[in-house]
């Protein structure tokens, strides 16, 4: 049978090519992967192979020809001793690409786009049973209790980081882990982001739960590759066979004094990416909940926590076992007159400014995101179309920022209720000084939000 | 045809040599049809062959047991048909088809197999190395005598990832067999412009790892060397290193003009080092084969490729809804 050989696509942007050369002529005899002609795409000169064996019956584009559209017939290949069939006869030609290009249809939207939803509403269901008992906790504590909790329920989960082990935490974080645990489960590496976050990302497809502690999250740009590359695409990328439930957690954003390389918060960074959830907690209780509920999640989790946050205490409920959902904002304090949209740190401000605004007479609706992806829309949107005024509050840089994106659901989904433009509060949009004065100048304080709120309520 | 190494072992069967005959030349038939379909438009973007380098693949899964893992770069095609993963499923996800492993999604750099125990198909140089790791990492956990066979290139050889895994492997005893594909080019870039390194697995030495250099043009060789990498894993004594010598006879990737090499030396290999004519001679002087069993076995290959062709072809484009699933698990 014979079998039109077509010009073939060499690049993965070929659309056309000069067929600058043929190797064999008519009545030659070729096998599988012997080269006979040269192609000249736009970035080079390939070799093109015979890939059946055959006789050359007939060349059908001559040596030089220009602009050779890729799949035209450029030669005819037949079997030993047979003719090339008469011109206008029809030889067999190699798999229609037409069936490339049958997908015309329009993509489904995504769900950001999708029809007028419903009214946004916030769910305020509590987080725990009402009267449940509380006790004060710091952050530090709640954390390392979430993860012992978690260990002791599943012989899968292990943690493992810089100093993690025999130094209890270079923040203690981890303190009575490797005496409980011991040195199986609770793992000193080598200062090795890179590799160890790669061997975490492996042990997870292997079917582990690891707790990967990274020092402080500046030092987590080493192993972005792994987080982003091979944590949050595998399960995409098989086609959901293989998912990797993995949890990297540690210090972010600035701490005191600690300068450029070691101040800054990467909640807009790993909040940009499909496939990873990304949790940044204010308060001890939250850190608990959510932290459990990272180490019980099938996917990675970015858990964002924030050194100066450690000591602080605040009430934890006292119950066996308790998850914070993800996606689930918390209303601090209700209030008509503006919304303040924070999370992690930037609480602390948002607070206060909300306690200063009341004595002044302007009532703010503080919400804490607790995770920024998923993200709670809905809390802001609803908060937003009751008080028409939206502040949003963080220490991350201010270009590409939460408070951006933020800024643009409510744009597409409440312009009309909005009364004043949105503020978003961030860093200054500096490397962070060392020096005590100018380290303050680049933070976001209590008074650029109080200031921001009577901007927007114009008094 | 010039084969230089006579039968490697004696204690070798006709049926196993068949059987390293019949998976070698189904990776290259396998590929000579990618590259053909790439040649169509049919496979888009990347795609690198695995021509010339079927005997590391055949002969290390020859000293595999049902649980151990693989892992690998893009260069992925031939592991996943030597771990005996379907045909079609992978030639279907090259064409980005609903049928192909990763339903179309992945492409030929990214495919995975939990039922074969095959964990991609990654396509940054030098990041499977350390996921490898962690893979045995996760076996030495569990308290099993898994072992994870980690390939990479003679490029990723220098990332230094690399020996930040290979530090921690052998700090935690991982079992772990590093798998240096040597096929002496980077990309374009050869090794002795790389590096001045005499070799690359002597630089298992500065962590305390074992390793050899292995002829990868001779299955048996490999599947040798490859038995005792997995013994000194299965032992417990930690990782261990093979640097397979290799030569792929096709670009990095399809859109490669090949200009850092000569067509001679390309010749030379295929001519007197090619690892599936030596098989074959190996059987023809063995008396293990007749020239005419050998045709119905090319015969059946090509039948298996085509029908995977086929169906590349026939199964549908993923629907339009599976641009939004599997994003969270």
């Amino acid at each position: 049978m014979a079998t039109e050989i077509l010009m073939p696509a060499l690049s993965p942007t070929m659309e056309e090519g000069t067929l600058a050369k043929w190797l064999v002529k008519e009545g030659d005899t070729v096998a599988s992967g012997d080269i006979i002609a040269e192609i000249e795409t736009d970035k080079a000169t390939m070799e093109f192979e015979a890939v059946d064996e055959g006789v050359i019956g007939k060349i059908l584009v001559e040596a030089g020809t220009e602009g050779v559209k890729v799949n035209t017939p450029i030669a005819i290949l037949v079997a030993e001793g047979e003719d090339v069939p008469a011109e206008g006869a029809k030889a067999e030609t190699a798999p229609a690409p037409a069936a490339l290009n049958d997908s015309e249809g329009k993509l489904a939207a995504p769900a950001s786009a999708a029809p007028a939803p419903a009214a946004p509403k916030a769910d305020t269901s509590p987080d725990w049973p009402e009267g449940t008992a509380m006790k004060t906790q710091t952050v530090r504590e709640a954390l390392r209790d979430a993860m012992a909790e978690e260990m002791r329920s599943s012989d899968d989960v292990f943690v493992m980081g810089e100093e993690v082990a025999e130094y209890q935490g270079a923040y203690k974080i981890t303190q009575g882990l490797l005496d409980e645990f011991g040195a199986k489960r609770v793992i000193d590496t080598p200062i090795t982001e890179h590799g160890f976050a790669g061997i975490g990302v492996g042990a997870a497809f292997g079917g582990l739960r690891p707790i990967v502690e990274f020092m402080t999250f500046n030092f987590a740009m080493q192993a972005i590759d792994h987080i982003i590359n091979s944590a949050a695409k595998t399960l995409y990328m098989s086609g959901g066979q293989m998912g990797c439930p993995i949890v990297f957690r540690g210090p972010n954003g600035a701490a005191a004094r600690v300068g450029a390389q070691h101040s800054q918060c990467y909640a807009a960074w790993y909040a940009q990416i499909p496939g990873l959830k990304v949790v940044m907690p204010y308060s001890a209780a939250d850190a608990k909940g959510l932290l459990k509920q990272a180490i019980r999640d099938p996917n990675p989790v970015i858990f964002l926590e924030n050194e100066i946050l450690y000591g602080r205490s605040f009430d934890v409920p006292v119950l066996d076992d308790f998850t914070i959902p993800f996606g689930k904002a918390k209303i601090w304090r209700e209030g008509t007159d503006v919304t303040i949209v924070s999370f992690g740190i930037g609480m602390t401000y948002a607070l206060e400014a909300a306690e200063r605004l009341a004595k002044d007479g302007i009532s703010a609706e503080v919400i804490d995101l607790r995770t920024i992806r998923p993200m709670d829309t809905d809390a802001i949107l609803a908060s937003v179309m009751k008080t028409n005024r939206l502040i949003t509050v963080e220490e991350g840089f201010p270009q590409g920022s939460v408070g951006n994106y933020i800024t643009s659901v409510v744009m597409e989904r409440a312009f009309d209720y909005l009364d004043a433009p949105v503020i978003n509060l961030a860093g200054k949009d500096v490397p962070m000084p060392y020096a005590a004065n100018l380290e303050k100048l680049a933070l976001v304080t209590t008074d650029e939000v109080v200031e921001a709120a009577r901007k927007v309520t114009y008094r | 045809m010039a084969v230089k190494k006579p039968a490697a072992k004696s204690n070798v069967s006709a049926e196993e040599l068949l059987g390293y005959y019949r998976d070698m030349l189904l990776i290259r038939r396998f590929e000579e049809k990618a590259g053909q379909l790439y040649g169509m438009g049919l496979i888009g973007g990347f795609c690198h062959l695995y021509i010339g380098q079927e005997a590391v693949v055949v002969g290390l899964e020859a000293a595999a047991k049902e649980g151990d893992k693989r892992i690998t770069s893009y260069r992925d095609h031939g592991h996943m048909l030597a771990c005996g993963m379907d045909p079609k499923g992978v030639m279907a996800e090259l064409t980005g088809r609903e049928g192909g492993y990763s339903k179309g999604k992945g492409g030929s750099m990214h495919m995975f197999s939990k039922e074969k125990h095959f964990y991609g198909g990654h396509g940054i140089v030098g990041a499977q190395v350390p996921l490898g790791a962690g893979l045995a990492f996760s076996d030495r956990y569990k308290g099993n005598d898994n072992v994870t066979f980690t390939y990479f290139g003679d490029g990723a050889a220098n990332q230094g990832q690399v020996y930040e895994t290979y530090n921690m492997a052998m700090l935690w005893d991982l079992p772990v067999i590093f798998v240096i594909e040597n096929n002496k080019y980077a990309m374009g870039t050869s090794v002795q412009r790389a590096t001045k390194s005499p070799s690359l697995w002597e630089r298992g030495a500065a962590y305390g790892i074992k390793g050899e250099e292995v002829d990868g043009m001779d299955v048996l060789a490999v599947k040798a060397a490859g038995e005792k990498a997995v013994a000194h894993c299965r032992a417990g004594k930690g990782p261990y290193i093979l640097e397979v010598m290799t030569y792929r006879y096709r670009g990095h990737s399809m859109s490669d003009p090949a200009k850092y090499r000569t067509r001679d030396e390309v010749q030379k290999m295929r001519q007197e080092r090619d690892a599936i004519e030596h098989v074959r001679e190996l059987l023809l002087q063995g008396k293990h084969a007749t020239e005419d069993d050998l045709k119905n076995i090319d015969k059946d290959i090509k039948a298996i490729v085509n029908e995977a062709a086929e169906f590349s072809k026939e199964s549908p484009e993923p629907a339009l809804e599976e641009l939004w699933t599997d994003i969270y698990a």
